[in-house]
């Protein structure tokens, strides 16, 4: 240990360094956003909550072709069909998304034929009774019907890079 | 005041009334003070992170620690079945408790002191000695490993650096001449003239900073914090508690880093004297002089744990042991010697 080292460490030398660094970060203007009153951009291909889209002649799109049930990577949607009672298309009956196990990867979305299953941009959404994470097929529609202006926004403004 | 009660309502019942609202007159204000500390702790922590930290509850999120506090005291208290019941919930009590008596002696200006005991600094040792006992008790009553790891920490690094701070102490009375703790601070009034605090000493001023980094190491501070190291541990001690138990060890850890921090005052910068020794200064009030040092070693504590990464724990033995133990053995010895050939005359 040269004597170097010896007085380095007994005036804790590194020490001073690094707290006269943090000092100076201290007054530092902060980088974070001030989060719940300002937010960052979402891409148009953000992936949050999901929906089901309807026409706008007020016809559901969803066909149940399954095909996202069957893409789906984490098994999280559950789809059960049958013609419907009125006119005898063929409609799904049941058509559930498990958000505990949905990874958000939008193959769902990718799948679609129709178009019928979207990932909306909301992500701030939480659950405080057992069985809200099931994503049934109204609360689905009603997503789907609450947030159809932005979606087909947002859909738009990608459209032209698909 | 003391006398005016037993004046008024006779001698024993006037004491111990009087003794009541003293108490009373530190405890709560003292509790508070951990709610604002905590939530400036948070705040510097964010800040040097270049985060913005709490800041939504209330003005600037100052009542941040009273939502968490509300929060806590609404929660259920759970027990682990596995856990020895009695002894599971005395642990925060005692880490509480021991907290808080140690505040007993601490001087907050000229006579304002709770118990003006003359040996207040062996008081405050035994007392700040007592504190492992509830993380200890914590650890073992949890029934879990990673609480019981915690506690075998916190036990062997309290005893260690309890050892360097002892001596660090024994030089600090050999200087001051007492034990009493405003016998201390008069005592570094006027250090050659112009200072208070035995800190501006050169031969003082190393133990002073060996103290600090032993308040550290004893409060369970960052580069300390071996025994609740999330990364390992996952909460230490705490891991096993909920709600009140839990809220009971929080306040109890952040009123010994405020106690540990007017130590560091008391000791060694002054107490409730200005730093200089110069007239006009001494127009502000001690109290405020004394708040105003706790304050400055509190963003110090701050400061150091926004900065330095854990110790490893042979790390921290080292430090403790071939470090600071030889380090303060050898002040005591000068220290000793340096008055022994000054103050007493020396022995032919």
């Amino acid at each position: 240990m040269s004597l170097a080292h010896l007085i380095k460490s007994f005036t804790l030398w590194e020490f001073v360094k690094a707290h006269w660094l943090t000092l100076k970060y201290f007054f530092k203007p902060k980088a974070t956003i001030n989060y719940p009153y300002e937010k960052n951009p979402l891409s148009p291909r953000f992936r949050g909550e999901h929906a089901l889209r309807r026409y706008p002649s007020g016809e559901e799109r969803c066909i149940a072709c399954k095909l996202c049930e069957a893409v789906c990577p984490a098994l999280a949607i559950t789809i059960e069909a049958g013609p419907r009672a009125d006119d005898g298309t063929r409609r799904t009956t049941r058509y559930e998304i498990d958000l505990f196990k949905c990874i958000f990867c939008g193959f769902c979305e990718e799948s679609c034929p129709t178009d019928s299953i979207v990932e909306t941009h909301v992500h701030e959404y939480h659950f405080d009774q057992r069985g809200q994470n099931i994503l049934t097929k109204p609360k689905l529609l009603a997503i789907g019907d609450r947030l159809e202006a932005e979606i087909a926004e947002r859909r738009g403004a990608d459209a032209p890079y698909r | 005041m003391t006398e005016w009660f037993q004046g008024l309502m006779g001698f024993e019942l006037g004491w111990f009334v009087a003794t009541l609202i003293l108490i009373l007159l530190i405890a709560l204000p003292l509790l508070l003070a951990v709610a604002m500390i905590i939530y400036a702790d948070r705040k510097i922590w964010a800040a040097m992170a270049l985060r913005r930290g709490p800041n939504v509850v209330g003005p600037l999120g100052l009542l941040q620690s009273f939502a968490d506090g509300l929060k806590v005291f609404l929660q259920e208290t759970i027990i682990p079945s596995s856990a020895n019941r009695g002894l599971f919930l005395i642990a925060p009590i005692i880490t509480f408790t021991v907290a808080l008596i140690a505040w007993a002696v601490i001087p907050f200006g000229p006579g304002m002191v709770l118990a003006d005991i003359n040996v207040g600094l062996l008081y405050i040792l035994a007392a700040s000695s007592l504190g492992v006992y509830g993380v200890v008790i914590a650890g073992w009553a949890s029934n879990s490993k990673y609480p019981f790891y915690s506690a075998l920490r916190a036990a062997a690094q309290m005893v260690s650096y309890e050892v360097s701070i002892g001596f660090v102490l024994i030089s600090v009375v050999l200087w001051a001449g007492t034990f009493n703790l405003s016998g201390i601070v008069e005592a570094q009034r006027g250090l050659y003239g112009f200072v208070n605090g035995f800190g501006f000493n050169p031969l003082l001023f190393p133990i002073a900073v060996v103290f600090l980094i032993s308040a550290m190491a004893e409060t369970a501070r960052t580069p300390f914090d071996l025994t609740e190291a999330e990364s390992e541990l996952v909460a230490g001690y705490q891991t096993e508690y909920s709600s009140m138990s839990f809220a009971l060890f929080w306040l109890g850890e952040y009123a010994n880093v405020i106690l540990m921090c007017a130590l560091n005052a008391i000791l060694f910068w002054g107490g409730w004297l200005p730093p200089l020794d110069w007239a006009p200064l001494y127009v502000i009030p001690g109290i405020f002089w004394f708040f105003l040092k706790i304050l400055v070693f509190f963003f110090i504590f701050s400061w150091v744990k926004a900065t330095v990464p854990r110790y490893r724990y042979d790390q921290l033995m080292r430090l403790g042991w071939k470090v600071f133990l030889p380090l303060s053995l050898l002040f005591v010895f000068l220290v000793s010697g340096f008055l022994m050939l000054t103050r007493y005359g020396a022995v032919s």
